[in-house]
């Protein structure tokens, strides 16, 4: 079956210059191993694919159930000189819960 | 607990609400209130300002803020640490001052000066973000060290009841007070770690409490309108219990909390700022009452050896226009809209962005997938020009559409601002000069 990480985990989005930091936290600590396994840097990129432009790098934090992307070459050229609606990318988050994993 | 030190978080970012400080300040039996009210760009326009107002360039805000909370320190005792200083805290110490004059109260304040280090960079130095020189990014106009604990500490003996920054680290605000209660040496990396931790779950505020957070139905938050800020109760070796004020709206939990701990974090294994490397792979969060968290276990690796400086230039401006189109076949009249527009302004900007507001401005298309069809959408092209005139035609394109468009565009916005942008780069931590100046009523 396949669910949108909206229903497992939320997430929080934050900038450094032209980075997305995005934070993935599992709701309940039984689903951070699903959330380890199917929400991958590659699958990641893929979904963020014509907005995150760089490499997506993952830290794994099982003792918070999170595991935090770092998305590069993501907010148009910078916060500061973006010519986006949301420079920060602040409702990156939200896209990222928009993506399907398959849960068996 | 035993010994401990109580800090609040009264501002999260230069145009945060007012209230939720006097709350603090009234309500909140604070030993320190801090705060954190200077962004990047935040510090680059105060420059900008103090180049034109020498006596100016502290924060726009701080007589308004003041105003309240001078009377409400000093009758409960609170110490305030602040960047509110922004680029000119010596205008903005003496500025508190005049203020606590009219207000008939007593005010010691503490400014702390050396981050700008504007005249100290070389033109061969390395951008952070993209490898460049600094001499290829444009037209500099600024350049602000963040300063950490060590600078502040001076400013904290001096007995001041208001410690007035410019460019520190945001955690630093409650690091600062935390070293200088409890007597932690430089190189204390864990208790440096912890009390980075409780500075970073508390430097944007609001965005511990339930703010930035809550989603009806999914993850609700009581009592947004009166979003209450959150304090620390920090013991000796730094660790800590958070909650917020009795009465006041919103909520704090683990979920607010690990959010708010990987904010903004590249990498939670290191974490830099001007005091330490801070691993916060650790770190335990636990509720421990209702609206009430401990957090422990963070650990310290050695600052880094250089300082982080954030440098401001000038980047042309920004040409933005907007128009509404509703019901059967909007988004194709939006779109046809902004061909026009991109027609009409062919070749005259590097890069000409067409939004569609309430479709694809945000994340380029709806990211689940599938048909989507809005009843309603906005138009919007934005550009830059180094030319303020040339990057208002954008804004007059689209106004233009009323009568040279698509069938019923209705609400046509424009705008015109200078864009500021931000690079970084490091110094060596010896070439940057803290000083710390006492003003008093």
């Amino acid at each position: 079956m396949k669910r949108k990480l909206y229903e497992l985990a939320h997430a929080r989005a934050g900038d450094k210059g032209n980075t997305t930091i995005l934070s993935l936290i599992a709701y309940r600590a039984e689903d951070f191993p699903l959330l380890r396994e199917r929400v991958t840097p590659e699958a990641v990129k893929r979904h963020f694919a014509g907005i995150i432009k760089g490499e997506v790098k993952r830290h794994e934090l099982p003792h918070l159930g999170a595991l935090q992307f770092v998305g590069e070459d993501a907010l148009g050229g910078g916060v500061t000189t973006s010519l986006g609606v949301d420079a920060h990318g602040k409702s990156l988050s939200s896209a990222l819960l928009e993506m399907e994993i398959e849960t068996d | 607990m035993a010994d401990t030190v109580r800090i609040g978080c009264g501002a999260g970012f230069q145009g945060d609400r007012l209230e939720p400080a006097l709350v603090l300040a009234e309500h909140g039996k604070l030993d320190y209130l801090m705060l954190e009210c200077l962004g990047e760009r935040t510090v680059a326009l105060a420059q900008l300002r103090k180049l034109h107002e020498p006596n100016h360039g502290y924060d726009s805000l701080l007589d308004r803020r003041m105003t309240g909370l001078l009377p409400l320190i000093k009758r409960n005792g609170v110490r305030v640490v602040t960047n509110m200083g922004a680029a000119n805290p010596l205008a903005g110490a003496a500025a508190i001052v005049a203020l606590a004059k009219t207000l008939g109260l007593k005010v010691r304040v503490a400014a702390l000066t050396g981050d700008d280090v504007l005249d100290l960079l070389e033109p061969s130095q390395k951008v952070l973000e993209t490898g460049e020189s600094l001499s290829s990014v444009g037209s500099l106009f600024s350049a602000n060290a963040y300063l950490g604990v060590e600078a502040m500490l001076p400013a904290l003996e001096s007995g001041a009841d208001i410690i007035l920054t410019g460019r520190v680290a945001d955690p630093s605000l409650a690091l600062a007070p935390l070293a200088h209660r409890f007597g932690w040496a430089l190189d204390d990396q864990d208790r440096f770690a912890r009390g980075t931790v409780v500075g970073h779950l508390l430097e944007c505020a609001g965005q511990l409490t339930g703010g930035y957070f809550a989603d009806p139905g999914k993850k609700d938050v009581a009592g947004m309108a009166n979003l209450g800020f959150p304090f620390a109760d920090v013991d000796a070796d730094g660790n800590a219990q958070l909650s917020k004020v009795a009465g006041t709206g919103g909520t704090i939990n683990r979920m607010t909390a690990t959010e708010q701990l990987l904010y903004e974090v590249t990498d939670p294994f290191a974490y830099l700022t001007p005091d330490i490397t801070a691993d916060f792979s650790a770190v335990e969060i636990a509720e421990t009452a209702p609206d009430t968290i401990s957090v422990t276990g963070a650990r310290g690796k050695p600052r880094p050896a250089t300082l982080k400086v954030s440098v401001g230039y000038h980047a042309g401006y920004i040409g933005e226009g907007e128009i509404s189109y509703g019901g059967e076949n909007c988004v194709a009249r939006a779109q046809l809209g902004g061909e026009i527009v991109a027609e009409r302004l062919r070749g005259q900007f590097q890069e000409l962005r067409v939004d569609i507001l309430g479709l694809s401005s945000l994340h380029t298309r709806p990211m689940s997938g599938g048909d989507f069809s809005p009843y309603e959408v906005r138009l919007r092209v934005a550009g830059r020009s180094a030319d303020r005139e040339m990057a208002a035609r954008i804004g007059e394109e689209v106004e233009a559409l009323y009568t040279n468009g698509p069938a019923g565009g209705g609400g046509a916005r424009k705008s015109t601002q200078e864009q500021i942008g931000i690079v970084s780069c490091l110094i060596a931590r010896e070439t940057v000069k803290p000083q710390v100046t006492v003003f008093e009523t």
